[in-house]
């Protein structure tokens, strides 16, 4: 879930990943760490949901 | 070791995603949610010595109650007691302990389970994985609240929304569990909690370790903190934890998380029996079970939902709408009784823990409002005691309600109604404990440090 790579200070707003700065390859980078990170916890909380949601349709059966 | 969990460590370099820390939380939070649902395995405990059935010797429901009022008072005092040093420490480190004490806790708690020790349960859950919570609730606190000052709300409340999240997966996960290690001769529990504790302490190491923190003066682009001082609320100062203890805004705020979990979590633990009671013949155990997990999710949306709300509205009305819509809706529900409505009742105690957990993921941004983000998770964990007094008085006061109009004659599906009406009265008081917030006085304003001095990084 990690992704240092550089070591320029990280003051100037304009270089932060998700804000439209201008460095392909660190946003890719951060790109997929993000979606595999919250891959990571997203699909047990949606199994959980899931798995909720069809015992609370005894509810209404 | 030491270095490696350091908060110097951990300082972000340019082209890190803020959005990564999101997930980190929620790392921690699905995995310490599993509280929530620690009642699956009571009544297999029950029969940890005869397995098929309870013997002479087994533990009572009543024994293995505590195991999760002393993990909730625990977590109360231990978000306390340590939030200064998880504010010092940072995310990684404190996030590094927390999931060293929930996995141990439950590694504990099964060696107590295998060999039948009870207080060996009640020291490694209750108190060891108590330590966990308190510890782990509170830590990304802060740092999600620095990455993302734009939205304090929204991003707190994805993180607490995983501790509702996190009851959703253990009691299926743990039901699976029981059913795979459960055999003749055992009801498959201590192993259960062997996995369990294992793979929690992994999960919650990968959050841990992905923490980062923004430096001091990291801004989003194209926020400007004067954008958001036009609420009058939001300050720029910070106030220590020791000051803010003693602010009247602190105790204010401690009355309205206070009653506004009291009046939840008594409903939350008597659900299944209240709607059973309220709607006899028309409701089955199994209705009532869905009834409960259409309340979890209701819990685990509410606190996104009301917390992202927030940050549109601010904080103040965000409590106000729980409180005015709160009283409402439990003054309804005895009608709702009386009509034989199912589905308005049902609507009702939806909204109702939607606005329960709402107030849990609300308030951490309402605190760094008022008393500056720098020691927001030490006030948080200062705070949190109102949740631990919240424990104790909500399922006492529906109980003991409950049971004093049944011995006075009531119906059962009417012995609710007084219940109702006093947690209507809780959010009325809490309602006017909001009204009264109001920034905090300049004396309590941490003094800034002399010229030259470099501000102390507190993420």
């Amino acid at each position: 879930m990690t992704s240092e790579t550089r070591t320029e200070p990280v003051n100037d707003a304009s270089k932060e990943a998700d804000s439209g700065s201008r460095r392909p390859r660190g946003r890719s980078t951060g790109a997929v760490a993000v979606s595999l990170a919250w891959l990571a916890v997203g699909i047990p909380l949606l199994w959980g949901v899931v798995q909720t949601l069809r015992r609370s349709l005894a509810l209404f059966g | 070791m030491a270095g490696l969990l350091s908060k110097e460590r951990i300082i972000a370099r340019p082209g890190f995603n803020r959005w990564l820390i999101p997930p980190c939380a929620l790392a921690t939070h699905l995995c310490i949610g599993q509280a929530y649902a620690l009642s699956v395995f009571n009544l297999p405990l029950t029969r940890q010595l005869g397995v098929s059935h309870s013997i002479a010797g087994d533990w009572k429901l009543t024994q293995l109650g505590w195991i999760f009022t002393i993990a909730i008072f625990v977590l109360g005092t231990s978000a306390a007691l340590f939030g200064k040093w998880v504010q010092a420490a940072g995310p990684r480190k404190s996030g590094f302990v927390a999931a060293l004490c929930w996995g141990v806790g439950f590694l504990v708690g099964a060696l107590g389970i295998q060999t039948h020790q009870l207080w060996l349960v009640y020291l490694g859950y209750g108190v060891i994985g108590g330590c966990g919570l308190g510890i782990g609730y509170i830590t990304p606190v802060s740092t999600l609240i620095a990455w993302f000052p734009d939205r304090r709300g929204m991003s707190t409340g994805m993180a607490i929304m995983g501790f509702g999240g996190g009851a959703l997966i253990a009691s299926p996960l743990s039901d699976f569990l029981m059913r795979h290690f459960s055999s003749p001769t055992s009801t498959g529990v201590a192993a259960s909690w062997v996995v369990l504790g294992i793979v929690y302490l992994i999960f919650m190491l990968g959050g841990a370790f992905g923490y980062r923190v923004p430096p001091d003066d990291w801004k989003p682009e194209g926020w400007e903190p004067r954008a958001q001082e036009t609420r009058a609320m939001v300050t720029q100062q910070n106030v220590t934890p020791g000051d803010a203890v003693k602010t009247p805004q602190f105790w204010l705020l401690w009355v309205v998380l206070c009653f506004n979990v009291t009046a939840g979590i008594g409903v939350l633990g008597q659900a299944s029996a209240m709607i059973q009671e309220m709607f006899r013949d028309r409701i089955t155990p199994s209705a009532a079970a869905g009834f409960v997990g259409l309340l979890s999710i209701f819990n685990m949306a509410g606190r996104f939902g009301w917390a992202s709300l927030s940050d549109k509205i601010g904080r103040k009305a965000t409590y106000m709408c729980f409180f005015v819509l709160g009283t409402a809706l439990y003054t309804l529900v005895p009608l709702t009784g009386k009509i034989g409505s199912v589905a308005l009742f049902v609507a009702c105690f939806c909204i109702i823990i939607s606005m329960y957990g709402g107030g849990f993921a609300t308030i951490p941004a309402y605190l760094a409002d008022v008393f500056g983000t720098k020691y927001v998770s030490a006030v948080h964990g200062r705070l949190l005691t109102a949740w631990s007094a919240a424990g104790v008085l909500g399922p006492v006061l529906i109980n003991y309600v409950r049971e004093l109009q049944i011995a006075h004659g009531i119906p059962k599906s009417q012995a609710y109604n007084v219940t109702m009406y006093i947690m209507a009265f809780l959010l009325v008081v809490a309602f006017f404990a909001n009204l009264a917030v109001r920034p905090v006085a300049e004396r309590f304003h941490e003094h800034p440090r002399p010229l030259g001095g470099r501000p102390a990084t507190a993420h």
